[in-house]
C-alpha cells in the first residue's frame, strides 16, 4: 500500500522557522499577560484591517480575538466557550468566533496558552471585510465599558477602490482612530516611527510573497493552506513591522527556497509529502477544531494546496500589495481596503481562477464555513463561476471555524476523496478503454450459453 | 420651507376595497404596476433597492422610482435561487434570486445594494454575474462615528449615484429635483407618522396585516400617491369603530430585512397581541428628522445630514453611543407597549447578535419579552401562536413574561 | 469465467454485482442484514456468485427457466428457515421457566411458514425487494399473535424467541452445494422425464464452471473504515454516477435519495462525474423521514406513496425535519387536513429539498435518473416530474427497477476497467477475495 507521505519517522522533522514561529506566538501571549504590569495600553482589533504598524508606533499591546478563538479551538477549548455563550442567550445560528470569545470572557478570560488576556483600553473596530465585527465589538464594549474607535472601510462593491474611499478611510484615521490612540496612550503619533515600521513591513511582505510564489514550482515545497496558516501568523498579527518578523520571514524564505531547489514537497504532521498527486487551490478558512484531521484527509491522498485565499485575509501580499512608507496613512487605507474579504465576489472568483492558472492547479476546493457569511454567502455561485472561467471542476465541502458540532470527519473525507477521485478519473480518461456498449436492460437470466 | 404639497385626493373607498387593492399590489410579483408607471412617461426607470436603507430622495430626484425588493416571502417556491447558497444563510437572498430567475424583476432597470450585512453585500456580486440586464450599484452608508468624514464620503457617493441615475433617465442632475423629492418624501413621512400614531392609538381599527400591506405599498409607490393612499386608508379605517380587545401591546423587533410571512403577523395578533410598533419596513419610514433645507441649504447636504442624525437605532448600523437598549425602552414607553416580541430570521447575524444586548436592558427595566425565529417561507405557525399566546397571558396575569 | 465484483455498503442494504469481461451483469446479491460489514459483504457476495451460477444453468431451460429460478431461491430460503427453526428451538429451550412450553409453539409457527414458503418467497416477493428477515418477521408476528391467544402464551415471549434467533439465522452461511439446491428446485417444480434430465444436466454444467474473481472494488458511504483493502475502495459518488449511466446511457444527472442522505450527481457522456452535491448531515428529506411518517400514521412504508397520490390539494409543509415530522403531521390533522393531503405535502417537501440539491449541483439535464429507495415511491416520482418540469422544462426522468444496484454496478465496472485512481494498484494484482 503506497502512501504519499514518508511514514515511519518517529519524530517529524521540524524546520527552524517552525520553532521560531512557535516561540514568537508564545512570546506574544506571555507579553500580553505582562501588559498591565508594564503599563502598556491594550487595544483589541481584527486581522483584516490590522493596523499593527500604527498600534506599534503608539506602543500598545494588540489583542486579536479571532486569533484567541482559533487558538482555543486548536487546543479543544472552543466547544466549552461556545456552550457558555449559548447558555447566556446567544443563538446557535450566529458566528462561532464571537461566541467562543464571549464564552472565554465569561469564564475568566484565560487565553489559549493558559495565560490571562488583559481587558482592552480601546476597541479598534476595523470594519472591513466582515459585518459581524461590528456586532462583536458592540458586545465587547458592553462587557468592558471602554472606548470604541470605529474605522469604517468601505466595501469595494463596484470593483474599484476610489479616491473617495481612500480619503474617507484616511480622514477617519486622522480624526477618529489616531486621536483615540493618542488619548489612550497619552502620546502623539510619531510619523517617522510609523514610516520605519512600514519599511520593515515591506521587507517581510516581500519575503512572504516569495514563499507563497514558491508553490508554483513542481512539486510545491509548501502547502499554501494548511502550512500557510502558520506562515501568516506573525505578519497578520502583532509582528508585522518588527525586526522579529523580518528575521522570521527571511529565515522561512531561505528554508522554502532550499526545499524548492531540492525538489522536496511540504512538511506535514506525518512527514514530508513525497508524491504530489493533486495540486489544489483552496478557498475559505480552515476548520480549527479538527485541523490536523482535516489536513490529513488531503495529504493522505497526495493533495497539496498550492494557493489559497484564506492566507490573504490579512493582506494580499502574494498578489502584490506592499505597505508604502512614503504615504503612510494612504497606505494603511489601501491595506484595509484590499483585504480579501473586502473584495466583491466577481473579483474573488477571478482571483481564484487566476491562481488555478498561475499555480497550475488540477482543481480547486471551496471550504464553506457556517459561521462566516462574509466568506461563505455566495460561494456556490463562485464555484460555478470559477469552473466556467477555468474549465476545471470544483469541490465543495462544509464545516465550521471553531464549533466542533459542525465538523463531520466522515462527511468531509467522503466529499474530498470523491472529488479527488473525480479529478483522477478525468485525468486518467485517456487511458480508459473506449466506452463499452451500454449494459442493456435485459432480464437477469438470459445469458449467452457457456460451454461446460 | 417648501410650499404645501398638493396631495392628489383619492376617491372615498371602503376599507375592504382599499385592502383588496393593497393585496393585489402585494401579490403582483411581476411588478405589473411598475411597468405601467414606467410606460406612462418617457425616460422613467425603476431601481430595485435591497433592505435596509436606500437613498430614496436621490433616486426619485433623478426620475427613477425606488422599488424595495424584500424577497419572495411565502409567495414563491425557491429552487434555483437555493442553488447559490448552502445552509446556515438566511432565506432572503435565495428568494430574491428566484424572483430574478423567474423574470419577476424584469421591470427593474437596476438594483442598489446597501451594506446591510455580509449576505446582502455579497449578493451584489452574485447579482452582477447573474443578471447582466440590470445595472448594479453598491452603497456603503457610513458607519463612522466621525461626522465630518462620514458626511464628506456620503455626499460624494450620493452625488455620484445621482449623476449616474440622471444619465440613465436623461434628466439634469440639478438641485431643484432634489428639493422637490425631499418635499415629496417629507409628505410621505408625515403620512407614515400619522399611520403609526393611529396604530398606537387604535390598533383595534387597524389590524397589523392591513397596516403592513399599506407600508409594503410604500415600497413601490411614488411618495405623494402613497401619502394619499395612506390617508384614505386611515379615514376609512377610523370609520370602522371596532371595540378594543383585551390584548397585550407589543413592539416587534428584529424583522427588518427578511420579512415574516403575513400569517405569522396575524397569528401573533390572534394569539392576544396588538403589534403597536415594529421595524418591518424600516427604510420607508422616518428614522429621524427629515432633511432640513433651512439648516443645510444644499439639498444633498440636507439628505446626508438627515442620515447622520437618524435617531432610530438599527441592528445594521453601528450603535455609536451604546444606546440601542435605552432607545428600545424609550420606544416601548412611547407607544404604551407592555412588552417586546423579538422575531428574527434564522441565521440573521445582525438581529440575533443584537438580542442579548437588548434583552439585558429590558431585564433591567422589568419589561417582559419573548423571542422566536422564522423564515420568510415558514408555513407552520402553531408554535408561534402558542408562544405569543403564553406570553400575552402571562403579561396580562402577572405583568411579566 | 473471469468476473469483476463490485460491492456497495449502503446504510440499510449491502449489494454485490458481478460483471463479466464484456461488462454484462452476470449476478447480483443483496442483503439487509444488521450484522457487521464484513458479514454483510460476505452474504451479498455469495448471493451474487450463486446468482451467476444459477443464471448459467437456467439459460438452457427455455420455458422452465422462470419456475426453476423461483424454486431455487425458495429452496435456499427453506434451508435458511431450517436453520432458523434449529436456532429457535435452542433459544426457546434455553429460556428459564416458560422455555419448554414455547419451543413447540414456535416450531409450529415456523412449520406453517415452511408450508407457505412457496408464496412467501415467490418471485413476486423477491421482485418487490422483500428480504428474508422482513418476510419471515411479518408472518411470524401474525401467526404468533394467533398462537399466543389460542395457547395462552405470552406473545412478547414468543416474539422474543424469534428476535433472538433471527440475527444469527439471516447471517448463516448456507453451505449446501449449488447442485443439491438446484436439483431440489427442479424437483420442487415437478419436472419429469427428458425435461428433468436436461435441467439437471444444465445444473451440473453450471456447478462445474469456474467463477474466478479477478477484480474487486468496494464502495459505501463515509464510514471511518470500510472492510476493504484501501486500494480497492472507490468513492460511492463515482460508482453511483457510473452505474446509473451504465444502466441508462443517456443519463446526465442522477438524483439518489437513500435512507439517510441525498446525492445530486452530474455525469458526462462517459459516465464520469463532473460535479456533485450531497446532503448528508441530517436525514431530513431522506428515506428515513418517510419511515418516521409511516410509523406516525401506522402505515406500511409502501402504502405512503399510493395514498399520497389520491390527494387533490397537497398541504403546505415547510419542514422536512424528522424531529418535528410527527408534530407537524399531528398539527395539520388536528386542524382538519386530510391524511392524503398531508402525505402529498410531505412528499412534495422531500422533493423540494432534492430540487435544491440538484440546483446546487448544476441543474437538471436530460436525462435525469432517479435512484434510491425513495425512487420506488410513486408519489415522490410524481412530485419530481412536476417540479422538474416547472423549474427546468421538459426532461426525461428515468426510474430503473434495479436502481438499488447502481452503486455496486459502478463499482464492478471500475473494477473491470482497472482505472487507476492514482493510488490504486493494477487490478490484476488484487487477490483479496475468494469465491
Amino acid at each position: 500500500m503506497t502512501k504519499p507521505v514518508a511514514s515511519g519517522t518517529a519524530s517529524v522533522e521540524k524546520e527552524p522557522s517552525m520553532q521560531a514561529q512557535k516561540e514568537l506566538l508564545a512570546g506574544y501571549f506571555a507579553g500580553l499577560a505582562r501588559a498591565r504590569e508594564e503599563r502598556r495600553p491594550v487595544v483589541y482589533t481584527f486581522v483584516p484591517g490590522n493596523l499593527v504598524e500604527l498600534m506599534t508606533a503608539f506602543d500598545v499591546a494588540p489583542v486579536y480575538p479571532e486569533v484567541n478563538a482559533l487558538q482555543s479551538a486548536m487546543r479543544q477549548r472552543s466547544s466549552g466557550f461556545i456552550r457558555e455563550a449559548e447558555r447566556s442567550g446567544h443563538s446557535e445560528d450566529v458566528c462561532s468566533y464571537v461566541k467562543c470569545d464571549l464564552g472565554m470572557l465569561a469564564k475568566g478570560n484565560v487565553g489559549p496558552t493558559g495565560e490571562s488576556i488583559p481587558p482592552p483600553d480601546l476597541l479598534l473596530l476595523s470594519f472591513t471585510g466582515c459585518f459581524t465585527f461590528m456586532k462583536w465589538f458592540e458586545l465587547l464594549r458592553e462587557e468592558y465599558k471602554c472606548e470604541v474607535a470605529m474605522l469604517h472601510v468601505p466595501y469595494v462593491g463596484d470593483g474599484v477602490v476610489t479616491d473617495a474611499m481612500r480619503a474617507y478611510v484616511v480622514e477617519q484615521l486622522q480624526r477618529e482612530v489616531i486621536p483615540k490612540l493618542e488619548k489612550v496612550t497619552g502620546r502623539r503619533l510619531d510619523l517617522d516611527r510609523l514610516r520605519e515600521l512600514l519599511v520593515r513591513s515591506r521587507r517581510a511582505e516581500e519575503d512572504l510573497a516569495a514563499v507563497f510564489r514558491a508553490a508554483r514550482h513542481r512539486p510545491s515545497p509548501i502547502d499554501a493552506y494548511f502550512g500557510g496558516v502558520y506562515y501568516i501568523g506573525p505578519i497578520f498579527t502583532s509582528f508585522r513591522g518588527s525586526e522579529d518578523a523580518c528575521r522570521y520571514y527571511a529565515q522561512l524564505r531561505g528554508e522554502v527556497e532550499a526545499r524548492m531547489a531540492a525538489g522536496h514537497g511540504p512538511i506535514t504532521p506525518d512527514g514530508t509529502l513525497t508524491e504530489e498527486k493533486y495540486r489544489l487551490v483552496i478557498e475559505g478558512p480552515p476548520n480549527w477544531t479538527s485541523f490536523r484531521d482535516f489536513w490529513k484527509i488531503f495529504y493522505d491522498e497526495g493533495a497539496v494546496a498550492v494557493a489559497s485565499t484564506y492566507t490573504q485575509v490579512g493582506g494580499s501580499y502574494e498578489r502584490g500589495f506592499r505597505h508604502d512608507p512614503s504615504r503612510p496613512l494612504e497606505s494603511l487605507a489601501d491595506y484595509c481596503l484590499s483585504c480579501y474579504t473586502n473584495l466583491p465576489l466577481p473579483q474573488r472568483s477571478q482571483i481564484l481562477a487566476d491562481m488555478v492558472r498561475d499555480y497550475e492547479a488540477d482543481g480547486f476546493v471551496i471550504h464553506s464555513v457556517k459561521s462566516c457569511n462574509s466568506f461563505s454567502a455566495g460561494q456556490l455561485h463562485m464555484l460555478r463561476e470559477v469552473e466556467r472561467l477555468t474549465g476545471v471542476p470544483g469541490g465543495f465541502i462544509e464545516s465550521d471555524l471553531v464549533d466542533a458540532r459542525y465538523y463531520g470527519q466522515a462527511n468531509i473525507k467522503n466529499r474530498v476523496e470523491s472529488y479527488l477521485q473525480m479529478l483522477g478519473a478525468r485525468r486518467a480518461d485517456a487511458s480508459l478503454r473506449a466506452p463499452v456498449a451500454a449494459v442493456a436492460d435485459r432480464p437477469r437470466y438470459h445469458l449467452p450459453v457457456v460451454t461446460p | 420651507m417648501t410650499s404645501p404639497m398638493t396631495t392628489p385626493a383619492a376617491p372615498a373607498q371602503t376599507v375592504d376595497e382599499l385592502v383588496e387593492e393593497l393585496e393585489a399590489r402585494f401579490d403582483d410579483l411581476d411588478l405589473g404596476r411598475i411597468r405601467a408607471w414606467k410606460a406612462a412617461a418617457p425616460g422613467r426607470i425603476a431601481v430595485g433597492c435591497l433592505p435596509v436603507f436606500a437613498p430614496r430622495e436621490v433616486i426619485w430626484a433623478a426620475g427613477a422610482l425606488p422599488v424595495f425588493v424584500r424577497g419572495g416571502g411565502d409567495r414563491i417556491e425557491t429552487i434555483r435561487g437555493d442553488a447559490f447558497y448552502q445552509s446556515y444563510i438566511c432565506h432572503l437572498p435565495r428568494s430574491t434570486l428566484e424572483l430574478g430567475l423567474l423574470g419577476h424583476l424584469d421591470a427593474l432597470d437596476g438594483l442598489i445594494f446597501p451594506n446591510t450585512c455580509d449576505v446582502v453585500r455579497n449578493l451584489s456580486g452574485v447579482w452582477q454575474g447573474t443578471f447582466p440586464q440590470h445595472f448594479v450599484r453598491f452603497i456603503d452608508p457610513p458607519q463612522s462615528a466621525e461626522p465630518a468624514s462620514a458626511a464628506a464620503y456620503l455626499h460624494h457617493e450620493l452625488t455620484a449615484m445621482y449623476r449616474d441615475l440622471c444619465a440613465r433617465t436623461g434628466r439634469e442632475p440639478a438641485p431643484d429635483h432634489l428639493v422637490r423629492a425631499i418635499g415629496e418624501y417629507g409628505e410621505a413621512m408625515r403620512a407614515a407618522t400619522e399611520l403609526s400614531d393611529a396604530r398606537r392609538a387604535r390598533p383595534w381599527d387597524l389590524p397589523i396585516d392591513e397596516v403592513y400591506l399599506l407600508r409594503r405599498a410604500a415600497d413601490q409607490l411614488p411618495p405623494l400617491e402613497w401619502a394619499a393612499l395612506c390617508r384614505a386608508y386611515l379615514a376609512a379605517a377610523y370609520r370602522r369603530g371596532n371595540k378594543p380587545e383585551d390584548r397585550v401591546r407589543v413592539c416587534l423587533v428584529g424583522a427588518f430585512c427578511e420579512q415574516p410571512p403575513r400569517p405569522l403577523l396575524r397569528a401573533a395578533e390572534k394569539a392576544g397581541c396588538y403589534v403597536v410598533d415594529d421595524d418591518l419596513t424600516v427604510g420607508v419610514e422616518p428614522g429621524g428628522p427629515a432633511p432640513d433645507l433651512a439648516v443645510d441649504g444644499d439639498p444633498m447636504a440636507a439628505i446626508v445630514h438627515a442620515w447622520l442624525r437618524a435617531t432610530r437605532p438599527s441592528a445594521v448600523r453601528f450603535d455609536e453611543h451604546a444606546s440601542a437598549g435605552r432607545a428600545l425602552v424609550a420606544r416601548v414607553h412611547a407607544c404604551g407597549a407592555d412588552g417586546v416580541l423579538f422575531a428574527a430570521p434564522s441565521f440573521c447575524d445582525p438581529a440575533l447578535l443584537d438580542q442579548p444586548r437588548l434583552t439585558r436592558v429590558l431585564d433591567a427595566e422589568g419589561i417582559p419579552y419573548t423571542a422566536f425565529k422564522y423564515a420568510e417561507n415558514t408555513g407552520q405557525f402553531q408554535a408561534i401562536r402558542e408562544q405569543a399566546g403564553t406570553f400575552a397571558d402571562s403579561v396580562k396575569l402577572w405583568g411579566t413574561a | 469465467m473471469k468476473l469483476h465484483l463490485g460491492v456497495d455498503l449502503g446504510s440499510t442494504t449491502s449489494k454485490a454485482v458481478l460483471v463479466d469481461a464484456d461488462e454484462r451483469v452476470v449476478g447480483r446479491g443483496i442483503t439487509n442484514t444488521r450484522a457487521n460489514y464484513d458479514v454483510a459483504v460476505e452474504i451479498a457476495r455469495r448471493e451474487a456468485l450463486t446468482d451467476a451460477r444459477l443464471a448459467q444453468a437456467v439459460t438452457l431451460l427455455g420455458a422452465d427457466a422462470g419456475s426453476v429460478t423461483e424454486a431455487f431461491w425458495i429452496t435456499a430460503d427453506l434451508l435458511r428457515l431450517e436453520a432458523l427453526r434449529r436456532i429457535c428451538r435452542g433459544a426457546a429451550s434455553a429460556l428459564p421457566g416458560e422455555g419448554p412450553r414455547l419451543a413447540p409453539a414456535v416450531d409450529v409457527i415456523l412449520a406453517r411458514i415452511v408450508d407457505e414458503a412457496g408464496s412467501l418467497f415467490s418471485a413476486a416477493a423477491r421482485g418487490r425487494g422483500s428480504f428474508f428477515r422482513d418476510i419471515v418477521g411479518a408472518r411470524f408476528h401474525a401467526l404468533a399473535e394467533e398462537a399466543s391467544t389460542r395457547a395462552g402464551l405470552d406473545f412478547e415471549l414468543v416474539l422474543g424467541v424469534y428476535d433472538r434467533a433471527i440475527l444469527e439465522a439471516e447471517n448463516q452461511v448456507i453451505d449446501a452445494p449449488f447442485l443439491d439446491i438446484f436439483v431440489a428446485a427442479v424437483d420442487r417444480v415437478g419436472l419429469e422425464g427428458a425435461r428433468k434430465d436436461g435441467a439437471v444436466a444444465a445444473g451440473r454444467a453450471a456447478a462445474r464452471v469456474e467463477l474466478e474473481l479477478v477484480g474487486f472494488v468496494g464502495t459505501g458511504y463515509g464510514r471511518a473504515r470500510l472492510p476493504f483493502p484501501r486500494d480497492c475502495i472507490r468513492s460511492e459518488i463515482l460508482c453511483h454516477g457510473l452505474g446509473a449511466h451504465a444502466m441508462l446511457p443517456r443519463t446526465r444527472t442522477v438524483l439518489d435519495i437513500g435512507g439517510q442522505d441525498t446525492k445530486a450527481i452530474q455525469v458526462d457522456e462517459r459516465g464520469l462525474v463532473t460535479s456533485f452535491q450531497m446532503n448528508d448531515r441530517c436525514a431530513a428529506g431522506c428515506g428515513r423521514y418517510l419511515g418516521y411518517i409511516a410509523d406516525e400514521l401506522s402505515l406500511g412504508l409502501h402504502e405512503l406513496g399510493p395514498l399520497a397520490l389520491r390527494s387533490k390539494r397537497p398541504s403546505k409543509i415547510t419542514s422536512t425535519c424528522t424531529v418535528f415530522a410527527g408534530t407537524e403531521i399531528r398539527d395539520l390533522m388536528s386542524v382538519g387536513e386530510k391524511r392524503e393531503d398531508v402525505l402529498s405535502g410531505l412528499h412534495r417537501a422531500i422533493i423540494t429539498r432534492a430540487m435544491s440539491l440538484l440546483a446546487r449541483s448544476g441543474g437538471v439535464f436530460d436525462e435525469l435518473t432517479f435512484t434510491g429507495g425513495v425512487a420506488r415511491n410513486p408519489a415522490a416520482v410524481a412530485a419530481l416530474h412536476e417540479m422538474v418540469a416547472a423549474h427546468y422544462g421538459p426532461r426525461v426522468i428515468n426510474v430503473h427497477h434495479d436502481s438499488i444496484y447502481t452503486g455496486a454496478l459502478g463499482a464492478a465496472l471500475f473494477a473491470h476497467r482497472g482505472v487507476p485512481a492514482d493510488d490504486l494498484p493494477d487490478a490484476k494484482e488484487c487477490h483479496g477475495c475468494s469465491a
